[in-house]
């Protein structure tokens, strides 16, 4: 399933799939080129001011990444809120991939390609989970998304009501 | 993605469109019921109540479950309406990290830009 929208004009667009019962596939074309993209998604200080949008109303307090095959990560949101796990493997300027352990063994592999082309770059990502549930599980949501329609349903009915 | 948004809302909205099938979801917010419980309360037939079960069960706002002889209805919300929000509130997560990434990558050119420049002086 696709979940496309467009943006703000010049803005490229950010594209979901859910590809089998336990990948999710997001990509993204950048219009930069490729190294400029890993260096970005590699240097600490450069990471910070793009992985925690304001819109997600949290605040990142530290972050150490050692970026290449085998080193370790951890991102602190404050009050024990960590996420973290190791890079299986890092190929600069085309692949990143890593793992997310926070979830314990439910947690995913993320795998980050750059494919850079007339100095734009198309990101892909995938993140694998161990199994539907897994994933199912990570959307979070399902109740939350329930609970939200519900709340609605009751205003709904109530304007309904009303009338 | 929009069409199948488009037909589930319009399938929403003429479910909720009668006032029978109002007066169902109200009733099953407070509990779940069996079709035969729910004709009874708006004295209606049994075939009658299963049509506007099945419309509502149609537009994702109701589920029903058939255990021996008796079929319980209760509130519910299609799988498909929760998984497409939730997907789409993962890729507004990535669509604003994105954004983000796009001013830090738009910084990092210029001042390439700018180094370049210095260094052929």
């Amino acid at each position: 399933m696709d979940a496309r929208r467009e943006s703000e004009p010049n803005r490229q667009r950010t594209t979901v799939t859910r590809q089998s019962d336990r990948e999710l596939v997001v990509t993204r074309t950048f219009n930069a080129p490729a190294r400029l993209v890993f260096e970005a998604w590699s240097k600490p200080e450069l990471f910070k001011r793009w992985w925690v949008p304001k819109s997600m109303g949290m605040t990142l307090h530290s972050c150490e990444m050692d970026v290449r095959t085998g080193g370790k990560y951890r991102l602190n949101f404050g009050d024990g809120m960590d996420f973290f796990g190791r890079y299986l493997e890092v190929t600069p300027h085309s692949r990143i991939v890593w793992t997310n352990e926070e979830g314990g063994e439910n947690g995913s592999v993320t795998t980050v390609t750059l494919e850079e082309k007339g100095g734009k770059t198309l990101l892909v990502m995938s993140e694998l989970y161990p199994s539907k549930e897994a994933l199912d599980a990570a959307g979070t949501g399902a109740a939350d998304a329930t609970h939200e329609t519900f709340a609605q349903l009751d205003e709904l009915l109530v304007t309904l009501g009303a009338s | 993605m929009v069409q199948y948004t488009q037909t589930h809302f319009n399938a929403s909205f003429a479910a909720l469109s009668d006032v029978t099938r109002r007066g169902v979801l109200e009733q099953l917010a407070r509990a779940d019921a069996s079709i035969t419980d729910l004709a009874d309360k708006f004295q209606m037939t049994l075939t009658g109540m299963k049509k506007h079960v099945g419309v509502l069960e149609q537009a994702g706002l109701v589920t029903t479950e058939k255990i021996g002889r008796v079929r319980t209805c209760r509130l519910g919300v299609c799988r498909l309406e929760e998984e497409a929000a939730w997907i789409e509130r993962y890729r507004q997560l990535w669509d604003a990290r994105f954004n983000e990434l796009d001013n830090v990558l738009e910084e990092l050119k210029r001042k390439e830009k700018a180094d370049g420049r210095k260094k052929r002086k």
